[in-house]
């Protein structure tokens, strides 16, 4: 991978050409924050939390560092009055969508926002449209069980046509990547519940616990070929 | 079938003679105006009276697309000295085409069709007489309305694809040299020079190539891309073919918008037509260059518009935008160098190439070449379509072409470039109309809609207007222009009802100034335009609203009150039209309006021919 030169406020780097700037700078320890980034998918540039400026010659321009890459002269700052407007409005913005969320408000008072100047939402949940729950269900379960539908202030993260997914497996992994805990999912009696389905859970050949749905498991075994004897034991017992 | 230069002129040629057979051509506008007020059913009457009459020998009638003046449609204009007829059955048609045939049986004027000039009695015989036409300088729209767009004879006839056999013998770098020295700049809002970008994506590793044409056009009130896509196709496909083979571009497709399925019929048998005669498709004119173009129906959505979001469209994937720190002139369309332009932008580029790149620049400013199309709309006495240099003023657009302001009203703000574009308000009417002096005035080209509002427009109403189109349009992909805009919608809603607080326009600045710099696209980052810009020309209004709870206009109905004067002396009629009946008075004495029952309609006000009604 070829090297490049840059700075990001003043500090000399050296990065792979093209690799993210979000990514340069945290990996030289120079904190910028994100909600719709993750190592592993990246990002597609939502939530525009991550934003800083970026100068070329006598030019100053706001970039997306998630998506911005790293390029021989690039001189980046992360702090400046205008990425503090962009980062406190797009926090009160979701504070506003997502009053519930513990994690937004804490985030939000952290970048100096104190309350919301603006009617709360109250049919949006906690979810802020990172997407991040729909590319891992694409790109690491590989699945597609999920989607976004509609646009402007009615878009959300649903199921086709708003029934249950025939294709989900009930894995779980939305819910786990959800920065704000939105996706609702609860075990209960051998059953798990998620995106308006029951899946039912496989005990353990061994020690009996109920640890995933069967659905998932074929899924595991139709993809990897491993046995669904293998996979009946939970991975504590195997 | 590859036809050969010979086979083409020829083909002109005839069509030239058989149309000269006729002793008049009339020319029945079919556009989106006129089929609108009935020329349609005009053209049908007089087609039956043209063939009762014997004359069908002697007169030919051509459906041809916009003429312009859509505001005074019907339009029909007869043969090469161009009487101008209009209104064609606004009173009746069976008269009109009556009146009509007499014309074109004896050549006496039909003097009730012809348009009214400036001084009572006086009227204008000619196109080339009326301002709206005469101030005119139309490149891309000078056959719209001459041919008919359902005929390659026709384009033939008018000298066409005659650039694209000249650009075939040419160096592919010696056009995009060419389009360079001309100074073109893209037409679709944001004013890219074309050769800039036609040059990266020559040079752009990949294959193949994709040329592509944008008739989106989502702004509200702009239909210039639509008349020309429908009056004029084959002079886009023509475009089109150039770029391609400058760029070395291996299959095209224009995107058209879903509303305007006539267009997409249109620009379909346009390529069906140009493939049979060797225009498209493989070998083009012998020339060992293939090309092709598909015609996409748009995503139904503005932000469709979008360089990005219109590609992930015509890739079957959901009309999000993507951030363009790649370009897509390298990566673009199924991630393979793309070169996106305007219609209108590719229909200016036979004209380049026929005439020269001097001859173009002459036209316009130092920084913006030629002419622009635009859809004059409002307020104003002539609207529709038009097309004038680069560098005319707003005044010369509005007062000498648009003929002013109706109803004696005064002038306040003319939008121009849609939703993401501003007003402008009186002071600035001298400005040179072109793609830096709007940007400076907060406002930008846009791909063309101009709207101009007078003293009864509230500025507020219409930032209102905007922001709700906005909040709507939002693909809601990033949180400043999903959340933001709506917010600012609210604020401007709350103000409009008279719950307007103090510190609300500094919350809309810093709103909008966030939005600007946070968004992801285009639409975001210009999403704050129509009110930044209104809040920067007509603050007293807004702090009107907030601070003495008025519409100054008199058109935010919380705040406004219907009053009778002593003007008033009891006709009756404005009674007659209140819908809630609250109205009181005797005949021949003043009246008086119950404010309670009043639900501020306004009919009263429109009603009144004695100014007696007065909105507070
Ligand atoms: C929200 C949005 C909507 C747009 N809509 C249109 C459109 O309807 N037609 C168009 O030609 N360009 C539109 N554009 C501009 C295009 O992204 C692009 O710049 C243009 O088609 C390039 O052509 P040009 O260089 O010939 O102007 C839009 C841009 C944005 C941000
Ligand atoms: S700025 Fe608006 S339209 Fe553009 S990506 Fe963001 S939400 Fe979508
Ligand atoms: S992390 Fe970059 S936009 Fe969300």
């Amino acid at each position: 991978m070829p090297k490049v030169n840059l700075s990001v406020d003043g500090k000399k780097i050296q990065a792979d050409k093209g690799a993210f700037l979000l990514d340069v700078c945290r990996d030289n320890h120079i904190p910028v924050p994100s909600l719709c980034h993750n190592e592993a998918l990246g990002s597609d540039g939502r939530c525009r939390l991550c934003v800083v400026e970026v100068r070329r010659g006598n030019r100053t321009r706001m970039v997306t560092s998630c998506l911005f890459p790293a390029a021989e002269g690039v001189e980046a700052i992360t702090q400046s009055a205008n990425i503090a407007l962009v980062r406190k409005t797009v926090l009160e913005l979701l504070w506003a969508r997502c009053p519930e969320s513990d994690e937004i408000a804490r985030l939000a008072r952290s970048h100096g926002v104190s309350d919301v100047r603006y009617q709360k939402d109250n049919d949006k949940g906690k979810c802020i449209l990172c997407n991040l729950c729909i590319r891992t269900c694409e790109s690491v379960v590989g699945v597609s069980a999920l989607g976004l539908s509609g646009k402007g202030p009615v878009k959300k993260v649903t199921t086709p046509f708003d029934e249950p997914s025939e294709t989900c497996i009930g894995c779980g992994a939305c819910a786990f990547v959800c920065p704000t805990g939105h996706i609702q999912m609860w075990d209960k009696e051998g059953v798990r519940n998620i995106w308006g389905r029951k899946f039912e859970m496989a005990a353990c050949a061994k020690c009996g616990t109920h640890f995933a749905p069967l659905y998932q498991l074929e899924y595991i075994s139709k993809t990897s070929g491993a046995s669904m004897d293998r996979l009946r034991t939970c991975p504590d017992c195997r | 079938m590859q036809a050969t230069a010979e086979q083409i002129h020829k083909i002109a040629q005839e069509h030239l003679q058989k149309q000269r057979a006729y002793e008049k051509v009339l020319h029945v506008c079919f556009g989106p105006g006129c089929l609108a007020s009935g020329s349609k059913p005009a053209h049908e009457k007089l087609s039956a009276a043209v063939e009762r009459e014997g004359l069908s020998r002697k007169v030919l009638l051509k459906k041809v697309g916009c003429m312009g003046l859509c505001g005074r449609g019907p339009l029909v204009v007869v043969g090469d000295d161009e009487v101008f007829y209009q209104g064609i059955g606004k009173r009746s048609v069976d008269d009109d085409v009556e009146m009509l045939v007499e014309y074109l049986k004896t050549g006496a004027l039909a003097e009730k069709l012809l348009m009214d000039g400036p001084e009572k009695g006086k009227k204008y015989t000619h196109m080339s007489e009326v301002p709206f036409y005469s101030c005119q300088k139309k490149m891309v729209m000078e056959d719209v309305g001459r041919i008919d767009p359902d005929s390659i004879d026709e384009y033939l006839a008018a000298g066409g694809y005659t650039a694209l056999r000249k650009a075939l013998s040419m160096k592919p770098d010696d056009i995009i040299e060419s389009v360079k020295k001309a100074g073109l700049r893209g037409k679709g809002g944001g004013g890219f020079l074309a050769a800039t970008k036609w040059r990266s994506c020559r040079d752009a590793h990949g294959s193949p190539k994709y040329i592509m044409a944008n008739g989106d056009e989502g702004d509200p009130g702009a239909f210039m891309d639509r008349a020309l896509m429908e009056g004029n196709p084959h002079l886009v496909l023509e475009g089109m073919i150039i770029g391609a083979f400058a760029i070395a571009g291996g299959q095209g497709f224009i995107y058209v918008r879903d509303e305007y399925p006539l267009a997409v019929q249109r620009l379909v048998a346009a390529t069906a037509e140009a493939r049979r005669l060797g225009f498209l498709g493989e070998d083009i004119c012998g020339s060992g260059f293939d090309f092709d173009i598909r015609i996409v129906r748009g995503g139904g959505a503005f932000v469709c518009g979008e360089s990005t979001a219109l590609m992930s469209s015509i890739e079957g994937k959901g009309g999000e935008p993507r951030a363009k720190y790649v370009h897509t002139v390298e990566h673009g369309l199924w991630n393979l160098p793309s070169n996106l332009n305007n219609v209108e932008t590719w229909a200016t580029v036979p004209h380049i190439i026929n005439k020269g790149h001097e001859w173009f620049a002459s036209i316009g400013t130092a920084g913006s070449k030629g002419t622009k199309a635009f859809s004059l709309v409002g307020k104003v006495q002539n609207t529709g379509i038009i097309e004038v240099p680069m560098g005319m003023t707003l005044k010369e657009i509005i007062f000498d072409l648009g003929g002013g302001i109706p109803k004696g009203r005064k002038f306040k703000a003319v939008q121009t470039g849609g939703p993401s574009g501003g007003c402008i308000p009186a002071d600035h009417l001298d400005k040179p109309v072109d793609f830096d002096s709007l940007y400076d005035l907060g406002s930008m080209m846009g791909s063309g809609g101009m709207i101009v509002m007078d003293e009864r427009d509230c500025m507020v109403d219409v930032a209102r207007y905007f922001l709700k189109f906005l909040v709507e349009e939002s693909c809601g992909k990033c949180v400043p222009c999903r959340e933001g805009v709506r917010r600012m919608y609210e604020i401007v809603d709350r103000i409009a009802s008279g719950q307007g607080r103090s510190g609300d326009l500094e919350h809309l600045e810093e709103l909008g100034k966030a939005i600007q710099l946070g968004s992801l696209c285009g639409l975001g980052q210009s999403a704050p335009n129509p009110l930044l810009s209104t809040l920067r020309y007509f603050r007293e209004e807004y702090e009107a609203h907030i601070t003495k709870k008025k519409c100054p206009a008199g058109v935010c109905k919380p705040l406004i009150k219907f009053t009778v004067n002593e003007k008033c002396n009891g006709c009756m009629v404005c009674a007659r039209e209140c819908p809630t009946e609250c109205i009181s008075g005797e005949k021949q004495k003043p009246h008086v309006i119950e404010q309670d029952k009043c639900v501020r309609c306004g009919n009263c006000f429109e009603a009144c021919r004695f100014d007696a009604v007065t909105i507070e």
